[in-house]
């Protein structure tokens, strides 16, 4: 990057670390945290998305679609996140793979044969011609979609209990005054839900903050990824040589996330001050008090 | 060879008893089953032994975190915040990378010779770092239960002559411990399944022996179908997620033994706790 990291060998001390620091690998390892970063942005959105879908499916008056809400939210109680995110990644690609051979291939042979998964080579998603780009696209893509449902489940969770706290006086009064059920539901319902399901919903932030480096189990270059590489031992042969470091970059990564959830605390303990405001609960309860 | 012989050669395979090499080719329904079934001792033995002993330390960093002196209040605060704040998965490679850097040879402490090559073995290291994990949720939980202890209950103790340590004992602790049981069942179902991460975050698996996720991913890997091994885990440990309810559930009902039945806490499940 500077010109006096020419030779990295000959150079010493403060130099060598900024030299260090600036390498092109350890620029990619700044940009993992961006990859990070852009998990969370794009995946809180489409999870709240996911979660308000299988709470309203589940408040359903039609049976069917009732229980499949609830399925979902009942999904991950039981089952380690953990399984979803493993199973969920190949699963997909899977499911697209096939879905995508039933349309482009000349013959619909069952692919799952012997020790193998085999589509024609016009099925494959990313196509095998594609450049390297596409594929690292794809599997993050693949990454975002598996967060979406496990965490959408989480969010329904939370989102149920809380449409389920709104007072059931509020809801009637609305009736009433002869709102019918949909009107019921967008301008009572969930204007008040939101108090409710803060708490649980801030919880979940964190949760998914904290699960970000799963992003490496499922085979994306991620920041567990290149800590591991970047702080292994590296010998003469390299143009850094340094011993194991990785309990250092391990060390950074935990400072990176402690300062991300405490940072993230302190927001979500305001936005549950300002929402509590006016609010027939405790919280609002105080605010007045204190007001007053 | 049959399901019954199936069960004899990999039914302990993950504790090293039994056939040496897992199987390759012709993967049956049974040997997923019993593979992954002898996987989930090792995630009893995890989740177990670090709640039995994350129970104890969480009483007692609960109660440090209600003490005036912030000499004792100040680093309990902090190692709630440290583990709570951070991955559990960093923090298994942190522990691993940390634990590696012990001298190979052992260490000398005041003449006693210390052996630390079994440090980095999964079975201890990993399970030191559960335990520490979970000591911090729970102490945590346990923390916001002494605090919501009803002002009456401690006054009522108080005109009974109860002070000090008695007060503590008697009232406090069982009060804090029934209030806090509901989430704390929470806490512990979300450790089981926090321990299906150990074979995934540094910590090697030793001549394959793992824990049932890592047979599970051992099929999924060789058959190129995640449709039939991942469900036998999660079934597994819908299994092992009823035998908790229920024991904690237990334990609940002798904790509330006291009350009239129409205002006990009942235990719901809630997912906010996974790490």
């Amino acid at each position: 990057m500077f010109e006096a990291c020419a030779d990295p060998k000959a150079i010493e001390g403060l130099t060598w670390a900024a030299c260090y620091l600036t390498s092109a690998k350890h620029v990619d390892f700044y940009w993992s945290f961006l990859t990070v970063l852009l998990l969370l942005a794009i995946t809180a959105p489409a999870a709240l998305g996911m979660g308000f879908l299988g709470a309203t499916a589940a408040r359903s008056h039609v049976a069917p679609v009732s229980w499949l809400g609830k399925v979902y939210i009942w999904m991950v109680r039981g089952v380690p996140d953990i399984i979803f995110f493993l199973f969920f990644v190949i699963a997909l690609d899977q499911v697209i793979e096939y879905s995508k051979s039933l349309a482009v291939c000349a013959d619909h042979a069952w692919p799952w044969q012997g020790l193998e998964f085999r589509v024609c080579p016009e099925a494959k998603v990313p196509l095998s011609k594609s450049s390297p780009f596409w594929h690292q696209a794809y599997g993050f893509m693949l990454a975002v979609v598996t967060f979406a449902i496990v965490f959408g489940a989480f969010v329904a969770n939370v989102i149920f209990g809380a449409m389920n706290a709104v007072p059931r006086a509020q809801l009637e009064t609305a009736e009433a005054y002869g709102m019918s059920r949909r009107q019921v539901f967008r301008r009572i319902l969930i204007p008040q839900m939101w108090v409710y399901a803060l708490p649980g919903l801030g919880n979940l932030w964190m949760i998914l903050i904290k699960a970000t480096p799963l992003l490496f189990l499922l085979g994306l270059k991620d920041i567990v990824y290149y800590a591991r590489e970047l702080g292994g031992s590296k010998t003469q042969a390299y143009e850094y040589p340094h011993g194991d470091w990785r309990l250092w970059y391990f060390l950074g990564l935990m400072v990176f996330y402690l300062t991300f959830t405490r940072v993230s605390e302190i927001g979500i303990s305001k936005l549950t001050r300002k929402l509590s405001h006016g609010q027939a609960t405790a919280g609002g309860e105080a605010l007045r008090r204190a007001g007053a | 060879m049959t399901c019954w012989e199936t069960i004899q050669a990999y039914g302990l395979r993950s504790i090293g008893i039994g056939e040496n090499l897992l199987p390759r080719s012709d993967f049956t329904l049974c040997q997923q089953f019993t593979l992954i079934g002898s996987g989930m001792l090792w995630n009893i033995y995890f989740g177990v032994l670090a709640l039995v002993a994350g129970f104890f330390l969480a009483n007692a960093i609960a109660l440090a975190r209600n003490a005036r002196n912030p000499l004792i209040r100040k680093p309990a605060d902090w190692y709630v915040f440290i583990f709570r704040g951070s991955p559990l998965f960093i923090q298994f490679f942190l522990a691993y990378e940390a634990l590696v850097m012990l001298p190979k040879g052992g260490v000398d402490i005041l003449g006693i010779h210390l052996n630390t090559a079994w440090t980095t073995r999964a079975w201890a290291g990993a399970l030191l770092v559960l335990f520490l994990n979970t000591a911090a949720y729970s102490a945590e939980i346990f923390h916001g239960a002494l605090k919501s202890i009803p002002k009456g209950d401690l006054e009522a103790a108080e005109a009974y002559g109860l002070t000090g340590w008695k007060k503590f004992i008697r009232i406090e602790w069982p009060t804090m411990l029934r209030l806090g049981w509901p989430a704390y069942t929470n806490e512990a179902i979300f450790l089981f399944h926090a321990t299906t991460l150990v074979f995934f975050s540094g910590f090697p698996a030793f001549a394959q022996k793992g824990d049932a996720l890592y047979y599970a991913n051992y099929f999924a890997d060789k058959t190129f179908n995640p449709f039939v091994p991942y469900p036998i885990v999660a079934f597994y440990f819908i299994l092992l997620t009823l035998a908790v309810t229920f024991f904690y559930g237990r334990v609940n009902r002798h904790l509330n033994r006291h009350l009239p039945s129409n205002i006990r806490s009942k235990i719901r499940l809630r997912p906010q706790l996974i790490r």
